[in-house]
């Protein structure tokens, strides 16, 4: 009787131990890896300078399978985590499901949009950053043929490649744009081996600049065009250092900032709704430092800065390929 | 080889194997800097210390004692079956096909209906390999692992193209109709007045797998079929002589086996997911092997096996969750167990077979003690006698 009473109480004490210990905010890297140099890297460093900044902690689950989203959000919810930050379009389904469960756990979903009361949905104005790195690249290039190495064929994916080619088509109205998608499935975002091939395949096509919007397929994007002496562009993260005098620029979309916020605005501060982030709130540029700044003459880099200008000032629309699943430019 | 009493034989030889796996596994722990007790207890309390963690212990391990079930029917006749995988994800494709397409008035007969999806699609994708074994000698080692690939491509085919709802990026089929939702122990214990998680985890299809633990021990060992599949495993010109045709054994035992692994996906897809995902099966099918060779290909240790590996799989992912440990250590942990329980299992049974044999020696000599010339270690015997041979 005494020990079966002793037994329960260290049982209760020991979950409430496991509730109060999480009060913290949580983050969910979705497949493709925490460390993918790109894409969840890019909000694993907003997450940590929020760390860094506060002296806080924050739980971190990096998804395996597509199979366990929902038990590892729902695992950090009634843990009482809050907010609870998630990279990418493949929660959406699932958080739907999910959030009207823990009304009083705010939810941030980063790339797919969620309508619920206590969901903020971010996305990005992709198609503006990619048509600065796209002119850049119609600029760079001699041949006058550059590529796109996308990850998953994926609307979004399609968006970032629009912007590209269309930003290309500015600076250089003849260019040939080549495009190839690594796959259909997630895998497509951790296969740098597959994304060297492509790489390959474009160069022979003549190419000589690449852009990569493919998360980890990426690092062997821009490995390939550095060993092959052509130019790439890299996403997401800040990469110009990974190879620097090959990485042309990069397409930096502010993952780390929507993490940054959402950690620092914590549960109370969070809004809900949808927001989308562009050029002209911060949430997408092209990367100009040491790494890069030779490769970029005076010329470009006015061409780039008065069309991110017109951008902001809503003189130049970018097509949104989301908005109807075509590009004038391809 | 009465050696050994059958407690020692059925209970003490996995046991002692888990607990060597166990310590490997602890050192490799130390190894990689972490405090091996702590793992154990965020194991165990993250997998047996809650109605959430029981859950999802239980909810894997119906898919294990499917996948399991599956291997050990094709044991049974002697057919190495790794296509568990495949067959699995075809059920799942079953289950979609039957409840996206076909309307019921309620989850209970829709249950019955996707079960007889999953099984016929599950069966259907074993019938190939099955055929080419009894009928071409082509082996099903190689053409069931061929046929885990071409199912991950169809499926990733059919969800990425066909099954995929318009404006959706992820590559799923559309949910399935909420009145199709299995109560899960969950909503019961709620209901109860408890209170629960709110997971969609183990579910009515637990009861379903206990179900086929029961069919499967009957249809074996009490039925004529099941005899045939036994003594064709046991010796096919026997069986032969006897007038089985071993063609036909060969693709009904298949297509059983097929079958239950296709019923996995009732658990995974109907039950927990609700929609049919990429890679759900989550490599069931390939521990279904294990569970198989652990539970000695009997349903009752399929059960026990399953649920230790339900235990594995729900307590590591705890263990990725609030440690530095990677998730691929529990692989590591698993394959330990695997190691000790299948390949190594004589390292404990011999032994312990002697060990047994020394005791009984000392309890009562005048019977089994044995004649003067004879071996003193039975169990090198057959060895002796294959070399005088």
């Amino acid at each position: 009787m005494t020990f079966a009473r002793s037994l329960l109480a260290s049982a209760a004490a020991t979950a409430l131990m496991a509730g109060a210990a999480l009060a913290d905010p949580a983050i969910i890297f979705d497949l493709g890896g925490k460390f993918d140099k790109s894409f969840n890297e890019s909000a694993f460093n907003g997450a940590t300078k929020w760390a860094e900044e506060t002296g806080g902690s924050f739980a971190e689950i990096e998804m395996q399978s597509e199979a366990q989203r929902e038990q590892a959000l729902r695992r950090l919810a009634e843990d009482g985590a809050n907010p609870i930050v998630m990279t990418g379009f493949a929660f959406a389904t699932v958080l739907g499901e999910v959030a009207p469960d823990y009304a009083d756990t705010k939810f941030v979903i980063i790339d797919g949009v969620v309508d619920a009361p206590n969901v903020r949905s971010v996305v990005f104005k992709e198609q503006e950053g990619s048509y600065l790195v796209g002119m850049l690249a119609g600029m760079a290039s001699e041949s006058g043929t550059v590529s796109f190495v996308g990850g998953m064929d994926i609307p979004l994916i399609h968006k970032f490649a629009c912007g590209y080619a269309q930003g290309v088509k500015a600076a250089n109205p003849d260019a040939t744009i080549i495009q190839n998608m690594t796959g259909t499935t997630p895998a497509a975002w951790n296969d740098p081996v597959k994304g060297s091939e492509l790489t390959k395949a474009q160069i022979s096509q003549g190419s000589d600049v690449v852009y990569a919007a493919a998360g980890g397929t990426g690092v062997g994007v821009l490995q390939t065009a550095a060993d092959e002496g052509i130019f790439s562009i890299g996403v997401d993260s800040n990469q110009n250092h990974l190879h620097p005098g090959s990485v042309l620029t990069s397409m930096l979309k502010r993952v780390d900032v929507a993490v940054y916020n959402a950690f620092t605005a914590g549960a109370d501060g969070i809004e809900p709704g949808i927001v989308a982030l562009g050029l002209a709130e911060g949430g997408v540029d092209y990367a100009v430092d040491d790494n890069n700044a030779e490769l970029i003459t005076e010329e470009m880099m006015t061409a780039v800065d008065a069309a991110k200008e017109k951008i902001i000032a809503g003189e130049i629309e970018v097509h949104n390929y989301e908005t109807d699943s075509t590009c004038p430019a391809m | 080889m009465d050696v050994m009493p059958k407690w020692a034989e059925v209970i003490l030889v996995p046991l002692i194997s888990l607990i060597l796996a166990a310590l490997l596994s602890a050192v490799v722990i130390l190894a990689i800097g972490e405090n091996p007790i702590k793992a154990v207890s965020i194991m165990v309390d993250g997998s047996i210390g809650g109605v959430r963690g029981w859950g999802y212990t239980l909810y894997y391990a119906t898919n294990f004692i499917f996948t399991g079930l599956c291997v050990s029917v094709a044991f049974h006749a002697r057919l190495f079956n790794i296509g568990g995988e495949g067959q699995a994800m075809l059920g799942g494709l079953g289950v979609a096909l039957v409840l996206l397409y076909i309307p019921f008035p309620h989850w209970s007969l829709a249950l019955v209906a996707a079960s007889i999806g999953a099984a016929l699609f599950g069966a259907l994708w074993a019938l190939i390999p099955a055929w080419l074994q009894a009928a071409r000698g082509s082996h099903i080692v190689i053409t069931t692992i061929m046929f885990n690939f071409m199912a991950a491509g169809l499926l990733n085919y059919l969800l990425s193209n066909t099954l995929k709802p318009a404006g959706q990026s992820d590559p799923a089929s559309a949910k399935f109709d909420a009145a199709y939702d299995l109560p899960t122990l969950n909503s019961i214990l709620t209901d109860l007045g408890f209170q629960a998680a709110r997971d969609d985890s183990v579910n009515v299809t637990f009861l379903l797998a206990i179900a086929a633990c029961f069919a499967v021990w009957f249809l074996l060992w009490r039925t004529r079929l099941g005899f045939q599949i036994r003594s064709f495993g046991q010796s096919e010109t026997a069986a032969k002589y006897a007038g089985i045709s071993p063609l036909k054994i060969t693709v009904i035992a298949m297509l059983i086996s097929g079958g239950l692994a296709g019923l996995m996906a009732v658990n995974t897809a109907m039950g927990e997911q609700e929609r049919l995902v990429l890679n759900s099966v989550e490599g069931a099918g390939f521990i279904g092997i294990a569970v198989a060779l652990m539970g000695r290909n009997h349903p009752f240790g399929v059960f026990l096996a399953a649920l230790l590996f339900g235990f594995l799989y729900q307590g590591g992912a705890e263990l990725a969750l609030w440690t530095s440990i990677p998730r691929e250590l529990i692989t590591v942990i698993q394959a330990l167990v695997i190691l000790f329980t299948g390949a190594l299992d004589n390292m404990v049974r011999t032994p312990l077979a002697n060990l047994f044999l020394h005791l009984r020696k000392g309890k009562e000599p005048p019977e089994t003690a044995p004649p003067p010339p004879g071996p003193k270690r039975p169990d090198h015997e057959p060895e002796g006698t294959v070399k005088e041979a």
